[in-house]
């Protein structure tokens, strides 16, 4: 599980994000952590109920074909591979504060472990800042490549860019392309 | 659609290419009537900017008519609009702020990371200016998209010429953001670093809004000519020098506020100059940048420095010291066009600014590969080139 990024160790000498550590691993444990910020200009709760209704993901996650909501806290999320592909795993809310907080975790079995978190906090005048952190264990081979493909070669990107999609939809109603024509849409998916 | 693509440095064509299409619910299509060669294109025709991809439609000054709204554009079939060479949607915190060029949304996501990485945050997307601004299709062609048509263009009134209002799309307000930024006080004495359109217009600019003298500086005699028509005192660079000069016609104080107009291409065989140029041609800095070195000695303590110019990347020998020993302040920025249209759309059509002196060529669409190499070539005699898709070639 990943750490709540505005907590603390008490061993920490300043005041910035765990995941910002430059040395050791920031959840304590194997797993790459990612973690990125944005500001949106619309409420916690229009983003907390978008994000919560997890079909939604799909919108504006580059990788992720689709999400299928199982039943109230399992989802079924299907992402796109090399060739074609698709890998597919099982995640379950493991956390959730209405308007505030989700976390989610693959299940035992999942080929990729990995879990993530997405918070909501207020911030006034501003909207709302949408802190998502993903940690995944990538194994070697297929999968792996998938994981690296996924989140592209350094984590962050990948994360950093769906969150601007995210802003992009929440703020303007629209994901910004730069393509001219409907063929170049597609072909940039 | 024909539309003029960049191939390489000094190598642009005029392409047939697929029409553009409504792809977002705040898209419009425009059908360009008037479009200008921009002296920032000159940037991009010289190679200095990266992330240029063969192919990209250039044009970042346009107006044209409606042919297609979006369900979500405001726009309606047949209005004429001028369109904002900075993209912006309107929603977002910086443009709650009216800092258009900064609107978080406009630029793809995966455009972004160069500017993210270059910059520390990545600004508004542009109308054909590679894809670190985001490598949206620009306006020399006869057919655009432009996003979020509901916030940016503005539409023009029948009966006024697209020669009247076309620069509003950038170097006009440009023009005017930078005399603003030079915060001008009644009785000032301002000094403008080139005399192209944006140096033009930042002097009517500056004595519309109260300055007392202005004194432009160009060694182009006919750019200094028509500074001169609008009022101001001219340096030709060439023959005389320049800060000589400014502390000879300012008593020895400086000028009051200092504007470089002219940017990443500064011209001029100073020897710190020429320093630039060996180091942009071994590739160990990007930017030359006598023009601002030079207006930040010049410039009397405590007073004000504004930089419209476009710089892209690092420089070196930036006089820090004397910046913060006079305690001088800079304002800069890409032009936060959707701010000052209306009010300088209002200016027009008063008669209190005139754009029009500034066109010295017009050219079918299909000639601008000839625009571009005259407007390099000769930027005396040719001041601005406008491109029309609708004017038929000349008779051989």
């Amino acid at each position: 599980m990943v750490n709540d990024m505005g907590t603390r160790e008490a061993l920490a000498s300043d005041d910035a994000p765990l995941v910002t550590a430059k040395h050791g691993t920031a959840a304590g444990q194997s797993d790459t952590v990612v973690a990125s910020a944005v500001t949106i200009n619309r409420p916690a709760a229009e983003l907390y109920a978008f994000w919560r209704d997890f079909a939604n993901l799909a919108t504006f996650m580059e990788n992720v074909e689709r999400v299928d909501a199982l039943d109230d806290t399992r989802s079924r999320w299907v992402v796109k591979a090399p060739a074609g592909k698709t890998v597919e795993w099982v995640s379950r809310v493991t956390e959730e504060a209405a308007d505030r907080l989700i976390a989610w975790e693959a299940e035992a079995d999942a080929e990729v472990p990995n879990s993530g978190r997405v918070e909501f906090r207020d911030a006034g005048a501003r909207g709302t800042v949408v802190t998502a952190t993903i940690a995944y264990d990538p194994p070697a081979g297929f999968i792996g490549k998938v994981v690296a493909k996924m989140f592209q070669r350094e984590p962050a990107i990948q994360a950093r860019r769906d969150l601007r999609r995210f802003k992009q939809l929440m703020e303007t109603g629209e994901i910004a392309t730069s393509a001219r024509t409907l063929k170049q849409l597609e072909e940039q998916d | 659609m024909r539309a003029l693509a960049w191939h390489g440095k000094h190598d642009v064509r005029v392409d047939t290419v697929d029409d553009p299409e409504i792809l977002n619910p705040r898209d419009a299509i425009i059908k360009v009537t008037s479009t200008a060669i921009c002296g920032s294109d000159l940037h991009l025709y010289d190679g200095y900017i990266p992330t240029m991809m063969a192919g990209d439609i250039l044009g970042h000054e346009f107006m044209g008519e409606v042919v297609e709204t979006g369900p979500k554009s405001t726009l309606k079939k047949g209005q004429r609009v001028v369109v904002p060479f900075t993209m912006a949607c309107g929603s977002c915190y910086h443009c709650g702020k009216h800092q258009y060029s900064a609107c978080d949304n406009a630029l793809p996501a995966d455009n972004q990371d160069i500017a993210q990485e270059l910059y520390g945050q990545p600004m508004s997307g542009l109308f054909g200016y590679s894809h670190m601004t985001g490598g949206y299709a620009g306006g020399q062609a006869e057919y655009v998209r432009v996003p979020f048509s509901d916030v940016g263009p503005i539409v023009i009134p029948d009966g006024i010429e697209d020669e009247k209002v076309l620069f509003l799309s950038d170097i006009l307000p440009t023009g005017w953001m930078a005399a603003e930024n030079a915060g001008i006080e009644p009785g000032d004495i301002v000094a403008v670093w080139g005399c192209g359109p944006v140096g033009l217009f930042a002097v009517q600019s500056a004595f519309l809004m109260g300055a007392d003298r202005v004194i432009a500086i160009d060694h182009f005699p006919h750019r200094l000519e028509l500074a001169k028509r609008f009022g101001a005192e001219t340096i030709n660079f060439e023959e005389s020098a320049t800060y000589e000069a400014l502390m000879l016609m300012t008593g020895g104080i400086g000028p009051d506020a200092v504007i470089d107009a002219v940017g990443l291409e500064a011209h001029g065989f100073f020897v710190d100059n020429v320093i630039d140029q060996i180091k942009a041609s071994t590739f160990l800095g990007t930017d030359r940048i006598h023009s601002i070195r030079q207006a930040i000695l010049a410039c009397r303590k405590g007073g004000r420095v504004s930089m419209p110019a476009v710089y892209g990347g690092f420089v070196d020998k930036f006089p820090l010291g004397a910046f913060m020993e006079k305690g001088l302040t800079l304002r800069t920025g890409q032009t936060h066009v959707q701010h000052y249209m209306p009010g300088l759309l209002n200016a027009i059509v008063e008669g209190k600014i005139d754009t029009t002196f500034l066109i010295s060529h017009t050219l079918p669409l299909e000639e601008a590969p000839k625009g571009y190499q005259m407007f390099h070539d000769n930027q005396n005699e040719v001041t601005k080139v406008v491109l029309k898709p609708g004017l038929a070639l000349a008779a051989e």
